[in-house]
């Protein structure tokens, strides 16, 4: 894996490269953001991506692609970076990744671009996130995108779910001529990039302009349309005309613990929490009339350590909890979250109850929330997921007094597509059965990706799904081979 | 957008629309609901599916004030326009052949009941219904359950129409007078269906009810409708809405429907007073408490 820089439009030579150091992302104060809901990252400013953009390496073989799970052309739209052609890079994300915008924001970049970039072995890693948004951000501020012009193929593709998955399936296979319908069984559009990351992270305005240049492409949105409750999978097929479904209907229901007191007043789930937010701006009551239990002053807890308790927490506190705490039962190595996030919540000032897990919920006798028992926990043996596992240590029980408990401990699948259609395989879970390379389901014309196959996962990952997905679609409508 | 192609009160504070929702016409089955969202700051609410006719593409909901959601919905008029309308959501009833059924409805609870009584006597069951409300204006639909029911049983709680007294002290009687009862389903205000629930308990007869919890989605998501079965938590919206009525918590589904109480009382207020202003010459069509958030 040598560096090789022929011919390249950056006029650093590769020693010089190395001792740049990555640039910082502007950012609000942590004691001014941690009160409002405006985005945190502030974005790079043109002289900053050039800057950072001259860091690249540009290595022969680029892990950075490799470990993408849409297989963005990394080296590439950066080296258009260095150019000044922005709207090139833009257009050279474009070829792989449908959501620049969003994924330049929420996606794990450690886990796959940037956790294996050749700078890191010395030095921190290419901002490659932090450039991908910005060349993102850029073409919306210009108003300019290339409409693909393509033949059309005289298929029709249901598209079931517009969450990231759905979102990549459509945007890939309008590009290939097909006509393509997006059903949505919430009154917005984008799942769970709506209703569940707040817009501290990913700005509602970012979605929309997604979903308007989406439908400048000539994708269709129908919203209010529960598939398998409003229409079936094989209405769509056999009295609808499509000749292919794609099922990305994303994470189920949250899992409870099962402890005693959940379902107390004040104890949600992190769906519920964020969707009261999100979706619903409950956090404007009265003016918006979905209500929720107001947190000034009171002292909230999120049960859970991914990406989703964080963002519930984080929002708490934006609400004006007086104490905001994540109680995680394992330590900080094994977190699943983001470590940009959870950077950013310890410097809003999350309080981190590591190595802690509630035992049970206590009221005031009426309902209500009024603590949390918690025990502490060490790590022994490791699981079968390979990390060690907790272990409560005895005689550690205190009591966390807490108004509003939020669990974001994961979820199950959800069950309405997969009991209305005959014949769709799933596994033990209830999660449906895709080929992981194809996405085919057990029934010939119907794909499946993204969280109702893998369980909850990420973002990029369903986007990851949805290309494979679309791909395979592709395939199966231009040869009729299932 | 759902346009509404025909509304009218059929009792004080209750309104019939029909609404022009061929999807939904087309899918939906007895115990099905659908959520409604009127307006884009307005909030999501589970509503009754009283009927639905494929043929012209319409359901008809019936709506009772109680909430501001609701006293704002039952404000529309023919002609207007439901911003959203999703479903048909929730399991339908089980609809087979039990033998003799016990349909209990009270209150707005009937306009729910009645598809299933229909559907209970389309399969071969002989069919009672008992249809419960406070006074004589609030009994709805009891024609249309005469013509799908065996018999019919009338109570007010005030005695100002048939008899006086509760839906459970007719069923009390059936059971005193020895009548087979395979199944009840009782559909209704909590208090009403917990009665049932614990009357028919002692008698092991076979009771189901549909709860009416807090809802968002709807669609398996958020979680929010979760209500203790058997101790454990389920998802009306996914697992019901109707539930074995001897598993049910129903202390629990009291508790959490009041979650919100204060903050729908404040936006009740605000609504009457503003319309009170706007209309301050109209008489308010009706003068329904908050009870629960009961607009099923």
């Amino acid at each position: 894996m040598s560096p090789t820089a022929n011919k390249s439009l950056n006029p650093l030579p590769m020693k010089e490269r190395i001792k740049v150091p990555r640039q910082p992302m502007p950012e609000q104060p942590a004691d001014e953001r941690n009160k409002n809901f405006s985005e945190v990252n502030l974005g790079y400013s043109p002289e900053l991506a050039r800057q950072e953009a001259l860091r690249c390496l540009e290595c022969a073989k680029p892990t950075c692609t490799v470990n993408c799970p849409v297989g963005v052309k990394v080296k590439e739209f950066v080296e258009l970076i260095v150019a000044g052609d922005f709207l090139g890079a833009a257009a050279k994300i474009r070829e792989d990744n449908v959501l620049p915008a969003v994924t330049g924001r929420v996606c794990p970049q450690e886990d796959h671009c940037e956790g294996k970039c050749l700078l890191s072995k010395k030095v921190k890693p290419l901002g490659i996130g932090y450039l991908e948004r910005f060349v993102a951000d850029y073409e919306q501020r210009m108003g300019t995108h290339i409409l693909p012009n393509v033949p059309p193929t005289g298929k029709k593709v249901a598209v079931v779910g517009s969450g990231p998955s759905g979102l990549t399936v459509a945007g890939d296979l309008i590009q290939k001529g097909h006509k393509v319908r997006v059903f949505e069984a919430l009154h917005e559009l984008g799942g769970v990039l709506v209703y569940g990351i707040p817009e501290f992270r990913l700005p509602k305005q970012i979605i929309r302009e997604q979903l308007d240049y989406m439908r400048e492409m000539g994708v269709e949105f129908e919203t209010d349309v529960v598939v398998g409750r409003t229409v079936t999978i094989d209405e769509l097929m056999h009295e609808e005309g499509f000749d292919a479904v794609y099922i990305g209907t994303g994470a189920g229901l949250p899992q409870f613990m099962g402890i005693p007191g959940e379902h107390f007043n004040g104890v949600y789930s992190a769906n519920e929490f964020l969707t009261r937010i999100n979706l619903m701006k409950a956090y404007k009551f009265p003016t918006y009339d979905e209500p929720m239990v107001d947190l000034h002053g009171k002292d909230v807890a999120v049960i859970g350590g991914g990406n989703t308790a964080l963002d519930a927490i984080r929002s708490a506190l934006r609400l004006g909890a007086r104490k905001a705490y994540v109680i995680y039962r394992r330590s900080d190595a094994e977190m699943p979250a983001r470590a940009e996030e959870v950077h950013h919540a310890r410097q809003e000032g999350i309080d981190f109850q590591m190595l802690t897990a509630p035992v049970e919920f206590l009221s005031d006798g009426k309902g209500w929330l009024t603590a949390a028992r918690c025990v502490r926990m060490e790590l022994g043996e490791p699981d079968s997921s390979g990390r060690r596992r907790p272990v409560p240590i005895k005689g550690s029980e205190f009591d966390l007094p807490l108004s509003v408990a939020i669990m974001a401990i994961g979820t199950t699948a959800n069950p309405i597509v997969q009991s209305t259609t005959p014949g769709l395989g799933t596994d033990k879970r209830g999660y449906i059965q895709a080929d992981s390379e194809t996405q085919r389901t057990t029934r010939p014309g119907v794909f499946a990706g993204g969280d109702i196959v893998t369980g909850a996962a990420t973002v990029i990952l369903a986007m990851g799904a949805g290309r494979r997905a679309a791909k395979s679609i592709h395939d199966y409508l231009a040869t009729g081979q299932w | 957008m759902f346009k509404i192609i025909h509304a009218q009160f059929i009792a004080p504070g209750i309104k019939r629309f029909v609404l022009e929702a061929p999807r939904i016409a087309r899918k939906q089955k007895p115990g099905q609901f659908v959520i409604l969202r009127i307006y884009e700051e307005g909030e999501r609410i589970p509503v009754t599916i009283e009927n639905s006719d494929p043929e012209r593409g319409t359901i008809s909901i019936v709506v009772q004030s109680a909430g501001k959601t609701t006293h704002l919905l039952n404000s529309l008029n023919t002609g207007d326009q439901i911003l959203d309308v999703v479903g048909p959501l929730g399991k339908p009833s089980e609809i087979e052949k039990f033998g003799t059924v016990v349909v209990v409805g009270g209150g707005v609870g009937t306009a729910m009941a009645y598809p299933s009584a229909a559907a209970f006597k389309r399969a071969g069951n002989r069919v009672i219904s008992i249809v419960g409300a406070r006074t004589k204006e609030l009994v709805i639909l009891e024609q249309e359950l005469r013509e799908v029911s065996d018999a019919v049983m009338i109570t007010t709680d005030d005695g100002s129409y048939a008899d006086k007294g509760f839906v459970t002290d007719k069923l009390r009687q059936l059971i005193q007078n020895g009548t087979r009862i395979d199944l009840v389903l009782a559909i209704g205000p909590i208090v009403m269906m917990r009665a049932v629930a614990e009357l028919t308990r002692k008698e092991n007869i076979r009771t189901v009810v549909s709860l009416n919890p807090i809802m968002i989605d709807g669609t398996g998501m958020c979680g929010g409708c979760r209500v203790l079965i058997d101790n454990k938590s389920e998802f009306a919206c996914v697992d019901g809405p109707e539930f074995d009525a001897h598993k049910v918590n129903f202390d629990v589904l009291v508790q959490r429907n009041g979650m919100y109480r204060d903050a729908e009382q404040r936006s009740l207020a605000d609504y009457q007073r503003s319309t009170a202003e706007k209309t301050a010459a109209h008489e308010t069509e009706d003068s329904c408490a908050i009870a629960h958030r009961g607009e099923r």
